[in-house]
């Protein structure tokens, strides 16, 4: 029996108790939740229109529909609002533009299941022209970034607990080297390590994540590693405890709450970075490419596909972390 | 010769930590800021040590003298740069995001469901790639600073949002018990509790706003740029083998970043002074 009790406020409403709170955690979560989004979905296909009008009379002027104004220069000196009122005739083509300023749900959706559920089906899921095959470079680089960043801010954090020197010297420049704009480097860490002889992007990428997310885990971990009190050190100390036993049997487990925190924001941070990474460069594979190369080739229904399969594959990210701190909490019989 | 010259003073500036760190100067406020000068300056020698010792190509990895030198020519230039990107696309950027986050919050804050329905979608946001908007708003806004003002308005929207949300919610029920039995109205109690209490949630916020905000303004140059700015410069610089100057528009940005930083770290205590971390 680890349920909430009967007598929960409002619990014994017409239903069995369990039923009942279990809806009310529901209603209480998913429904303002979905409400938002789904105001959201409208207010996007509610914009399209306006954003889409002047592409959409333009192919409907080359198709030799009626237009009014006639010209595309006569149409520039015109309020989209003007243009929507008189041309509502063509309010639906804006709806099914080749390449929208702005696409529809709809049509970024189907963007996605093309580039990726539709592909799989048919057995070429690792094709260039596959989104999962993109991600799956974005995911490599992340997740040996993430490793990286978080062996160098497991290190510090230790050096920093155990050190008072490392933590003079090194705690002002780990703060400073966030306020560096991290993209402003992403070139020059490509070009150096193309320079030193190292082959491919997935290195520079790796370096470039593991920059963004290795903050994140010395912060955490260092408040993590200093959390235990001094009656809990004391005691140890009364067992005749060692360093290194104070600091696997004591400092080590009290710190991992803080340690998965900051992996959530880490494993984002390295995301953003293998992307930031992608973008600048010129890459060729990943979700930052694919980004680029849509810019480039005037197809922003590619760039949309990419950017929602990066938040996809963020979400699933935090997601599975969270998942394993669960995990790994009820193990240690600190979960709620 | 001068790599092993370069490592010896390393070597010495690193003894000479340890000595200021166990001497009885430990705590003061002047120890604490020399030790990661001379951490820093350490750091510098080596880096100029190394490329002149080993005689590295200034294509591969200028000395820090020589982007000194390519700084001091070039100042014109970098601030023309600084200009565009930072005091137009970044800052400008920044301020209308951050009034609108805030604003969006306490309009939100006023309805919970409103409140429960936003605060897991924007957390969700913040930790989206969002820079790559950055090829779309370009295209939508042109390509001088409006569409790099306009990356970075969205970039620093959500993390403020959800901090200000969270922050709003901080006041406790017995402290608004407090200001209803002082027969305080709505926005009494907003101005005189609440945002307080809010403050700092918000300056944590705006401490992740700064670094992402020159961090949008760059990358919305990668995807075009009237001929001037830190990130057009940075990318024709690679381009064009001048890496020395790419280095110094690294500085501007790395002191640009630190500044802002820290002119926030500053407000941040002259501002939320009461709270446990600032008092001495």
């Amino acid at each position: 029996m680890t349920g909430a009790p009967i007598s929960a406020p409002g619990a014994a409403v017409g239903r069995s108790g369990r039923v009942a709170l279990a809806l009310r955690q529901i209603t209480g979560k998913a429904v303002p939740v979905l409400t938002v989004l789904a105001a959201l979905l409208a207010l996007w296909y509610a914009a399209v229109p306006p954003m889409n009008i002047k592409g959409a009379l333009d192919a409907a002027e080359r198709a030799g529909e009626v237009v009014t104004p006639e010209t595309p220069l006569a149409r520039q000196e015109v309020s989209r609002a003007a243009l929507l009122f008189n041309n509502s005739v063509h309010i639906p083509a804006t709806y099914a533009l080749e390449r929208p300023r702005l696409p529809t749900p709809g049509q970024v959706w189907g963007e996605l299941w093309k580039t990726t559920g539709e592909m799989a089906l048919r057995g070429r899921a690792m094709s260039k022209r596959s989104l999962i095959y993109h991600g799956w470079i974005t995911l490599q680089s992340t997740l040996w970034g993430f490793a990286l960043g978080v062996t160098v801010g497991i290190l510090g954090a230790v050096a920093i607990v155990y050190s008072r020197v490392a933590e003079m010297s090194l705690m002002p420049w780990a703060i400073i080297s966030q306020t560096v704009p991290i993209v402003a480097l992403a070139p020059m860490i490509i070009v150096l390590s193309s320079q030193v002889g190292i082959d491919g992007r997935g290195v520079p990428k790796a370096i470039i994540s593991a920059y963004l997310c290795f903050f994140p885990v010395l912060v955490g971990m260092t408040k993590g590693l200093r959390s235990p009190g001094k009656d809990q050190l004391d005691l140890l100390k009364t067992y005749n405890a060692s360093a290194s036993q104070t600091f696997w049997r004591l400092r080590l487990p009290a710190s991992l709450p803080f340690l998965f925190t900051s992996l959530k924001i880490g494993i984002a941070a390295a995301l953003v970075g293998t992307i930031v990474g992608e973008l600048p460069t010129g890459a060729i594979s990943g979700l930052g490419a694919r980004i680029l190369i849509g810019d480039q080739f005037g197809n922003p229904l590619a760039i949309w596909a990419a950017l929602f399969a990066a938040a996809i594959l963020a979400g699933v990210l935090v997601t599975l972390l969270g998942w394993i701190q669960g995990v790994a909490g009820r193990r240690m019989g600190v979960g709620r | 010769m001068i790599v092993a010259l370069a490592v010896l003073v390393w070597l010495a500036l690193w003894g000479a930590n340890i000595w200021i760190a166990r001497s009885r100067w430990n705590g003061s406020l002047f120890a604490r800021a020399l030790v990661p000068v001379l951490f820093g300056v350490a750091v510098l020698i080596l880096w100029q040590g190394l490329v002149r010792g080993l005689e590295v190509s200034p294509v591969i990895l200028p000395a820090p003298t020589d982007i000194a030198a390519r700084f001091a020519a070039e100042t014109g230039t970098l601030w023309e740069d600084f200009t565009q990107t930072v005091l137009k696309g970044a800052l400008s950027g920044f301020l209308i995001g951050a009034a609108a986050a805030f604003g969006t919050a306490i309009m939100i804050d006023r309805s919970p469901f409103l409140t429960r329905g936003l605060l897991p979608i924007g957390n969700f946001v913040a930790a989206l790639p969002i820079v790559g908007i950055a090829p779309i708003l370009v295209g939508w806004f042109g390509f001088d600073w409006h569409s790099k003002a306009a990356v970075v308005v969205v970039m620093v929207f959500f993390p403020l949002l959800v901090n200000t949300v969270q922050g709003l919610a901080e006041t406790t029920a017995m402290q608004k018990d407090l200001m209803r039995t002082y027969a305080a109205g709505y926005w009494q109690t907003l101005f005189k509790l609440r945002l307080p209490a809010a403050m700092p949630f918000v300056f944590n916020g705006l401490k992740i706003a700064t670094t992402l905000a020159l961090i949008g303004a760059i990358v919305a140059e990668y995807f075009g740029s009237p001929t001037r700015g830190m990130g057009f410069r940075i990318s024709t610089g690679v381009g064009s083998l001048s890496i020395d100057l790419v280095w110094a528009e690294i500085a501007v940005a790395a002191v640009t970043g630190t500044v802002a930083y820290g002119l926030v770290v500053l407000a941040e205590r002259a501002v939320t002074f009461w709270h446990p971390s600032h008092r001495k």
